[in-house]
């Protein structure tokens, strides 16, 4: 029961805050809503107990979001983008795609309901005491199954970070 | 019957329990930063041969309390051109993380109000380092020039140092093997050795970036009086700038609680392991005995009737702690018998943990202190240099020396303190290669016209 309230809770704030990012008029109002959905979605990993994923989502979003916050001080004239057009003229692309998307997202959810074996799979909650650490968990499936796909996805990170430094640095 | 008692307990410890802690903590935090600052007075004063605060109450004791009030009282000013809602919202964004972050610390084994949180360190470090929203919002949103240089130069301070602090961490946590806070200092106990010891440039790369990330002296960029006039707080006033200064301090207790929980055993006593220095355990209650007995004997000195009646109470306050100190010590002597010394041992760890705990922290915030009264501000391109061309080449390289040590150490089969013989020379090693990098930087840095002013936003 409370966990169901504090779950539509969380979903609640991160949809309002979601939809206000995209519609607030100023840039950094949007920025701050958007920190508001974050977190909410992290609220919701730490009730389902994916403590490491809860605190990484934080952790990542603040030092993400604060370069936004330097770029929008630094780069965007407020007054001026107050002025301007908010949505590209794409409206009813974008409606038909959403529309679409909504379409695909009830099918699933339905059919969960009336056909078994289709849908989403409903998985039943593993009791808490034998859930294995959350860390080491992760650190597990990165460091062992999949080190190969890890090790790949970190080199290309550091291509790209390499590659701004050059593309940035006048003199080397 | 019986179950619905059960079930009822069962709630009350598991969701109304941490809330009473929680509540107490937020209620009392503000007095015991009220303090802090008092404390910091009266050491600015000790260290520049001057007396601080004298006149309210004995010896300024209720300085503190006045300030607060006159705090609360202060006209509450809002920039007309602000922007409202973010200028609220920004100095309780900043006190709300700090507070948060107290949650996951532990004072004792058994003192946690979020116990047994599987990422806890993380959780210490992610959430508190939220608070620089507060700051950012709270500079932007004043619209004032000096306000938004000082939120700007505070997220490229946080941006920079969060790098080399996050390096520290990763190497004390490489011999935790846990990031759970109970599990680090068990394993500090296990090891019988702090990990400040075995990896001390760890430590002073955090000690050093954790100055930097709470916007303290030398390294207060951001609120420079001489060149910001208060940084991202020129136009806070009253209960909202009191805000952004529980959040501060609350901060400052937050990394000092890290490092003291990472680097310096927790909650354990020096030497935790070795039985023959058991006599350490007496020294807690002679320490608060000594301190009652010099304020019985300043008491006659005092000038006014109150001031010696304050006196008297303190003496008493400290009498009484040192008996709660001493009675799971005496209780645990061999003299006694065991089944008491056994039901002794759980207050004994709580209350000596308590106290090593708090004293530790107090030593690293009175450190911090003591480098605020004695170094100059850095300014700004100097502070990024130290972040970017020797802190965080440090503590990189660091991590990679005291991981390979740790592997020796294995190979070896070395542990405790036979482990310095293998990290101390890989933290030299470290400290040199970081220092080679550092001279060869500035040898390749062309000589800029002494002239030409420091870019202010770097």
């Amino acid at each position: 029961m409370l966990d169901q309230v504090i779950f539509y809770l969380f979903a609640a704030i991160a949809v309002i805050s979601a939809i206000l990012t995209v519609t607030r008029r100023n840039v950094v109002h949007s920025a701050i809503f958007l920190i508001t959905a974050l977190l909410a979605t992290a609220g919701i990993f730490l009730q389902l107990r994916a403590e490491f994923l809860f605190i990484v989502q934080i952790i990542l979003y603040v030092g993400g979001i604060m370069v936004l916050f330097v770029f929008v001080i630094m780069l965007v004239n407020l007054d001026v983008a107050v002025r301007q057009l908010q949505f590209a003229r794409q409206k009813w692309v974008a409606l038909l795609i959403s529309l679409a998307l909504a379409a695909q997202v009830g099918l699933m959810l339905w059919s969960t309901g009336k056909m078994p074996g289709q849908g989403v799979p409903v998985l039943a909650a593993a009791p808490v005491d034998k859930l294995p650490l959350n860390s080491e968990a992760v650190a597990k499936s990165l460091f062992e199954t999949y080190l190969l796909p890890f090790e790949i996805a970190s080199v290309l990170l550091l291509v790209a970070m390499i590659g701004a430094v050059v593309m940035a640095k006048k003199r080397i | 019957m019986q179950a619905v008692t059960q079930a009822t307990l069962e709630f009350v410890k598991q969701y109304w329990a941490p809330l009473v802690c929680g509540l107490t903590i937020v209620a009392v935090l503000p007095l015991i930063v009220g303090y802090v600052v008092l404390v910091e007075r009266k050491i600015m004063a000790d260290m520049q041969a001057r007396l601080g605060p004298m006149r309210v109450g004995p010896h300024g004791l209720l300085q503190p309390i006045a300030d607060a009030v006159k705090l609360l009282i202060k006209e509450d000013i809002i920039p007309e051109n602000a922007d409202k809602l973010v200028f609220w919202l920004a100095p309780v964004l900043s006190v709300g993380a700090a507070l948060l972050a107290i949650a996951g610390l532990a004072i004792g084994p058994a003192f946690q109000i979020a116990k047994d949180i599987n990422v806890g360190l993380l959780f210490v470090v992610g959430v508190s380092a939220m608070g620089i929203f507060g700051i950012v919002l709270g500079g932007w949103a004043s619209n004032s020039h000096y306000s938004l240089i000082g939120a700007l130069r505070s997220s490229a301070q946080l941006v920079s140092y969060e790098t080399a602090a996050g390096m520290a961490l990763v190497c004390g946590l490489l011999f935790a093997g846990t990031l759970n806070i109970t599990s680090i200092v068990q394993a500090q106990y296990d090891q019988g050795i702090w990990f400040g010891l075995l990896e001390p440039i760890a430590f002073f790369t955090y000690l050093v970036a954790s100055i930097a990330e709470t916007n303290r002296a030398p390294f207060d960029l951001p609120e420079a009086e001489s060149e910001l006039v208060a940084g991202y707080m020129t136009e806070f006033s009253g209960f909202r700038w009191s805000l952004y200064f529980l959040a501060e301090y609350t901060n400052m207790i937050v990394v000092a609680s890290v490092a003291t929980t990472l680097f310096l055993g927790g909650w354990l006593r020096p030497f935790p392991k070795t039985t023959w220095l058991n006599f350490i355990d007496f020294l807690p209650p002679i320490l608060i005995t000594g301190v009652g007995v010099y304020c019985l004997m300043r008491t006659p000195k005092q000038p006014a009737r109150v001031q010696q009646i304050f006196m008297l109470a303190v003496a008493g306050m400290c009498f009484a702690a040192a008996v709660v100190l001493a009675a799971p010590v005496l209780l645990r002597t061999p003299f006694v018998n065991p089944s008491l010394a056994a039901a002794a041992k759980p207050f004994y760890e709580g209350i000596h943990g308590g106290f090593w705990f708090i004293f530790k922290v107090s030593a690293y915030i009175y450190f911090f202190m003591w480098l605020r009264f004695t170094l100059p501000r850095y300014r700004f391109d100097q502070l990024m240099r130290l972040g970017w061309h020797f802190l965080i080449p440090l503590s990189i390289i660091n991590v990679l020396l005291i991981g390979i040590a740790m592997i020796a150490g294995q190979y070896f089969h070395l542990t405790g303190w036979s482990l310095l013989l293998i990290t101390i020379p890989a933290s030299v090693i470290a400290l040199i290669i970081a220092l080679f990098i550092l001279a060869t930087e500035q040898k390749s840095e062309p000589q800029k016209a002494s002239g030409a002013a420091p870019d202010s936003y770097a």
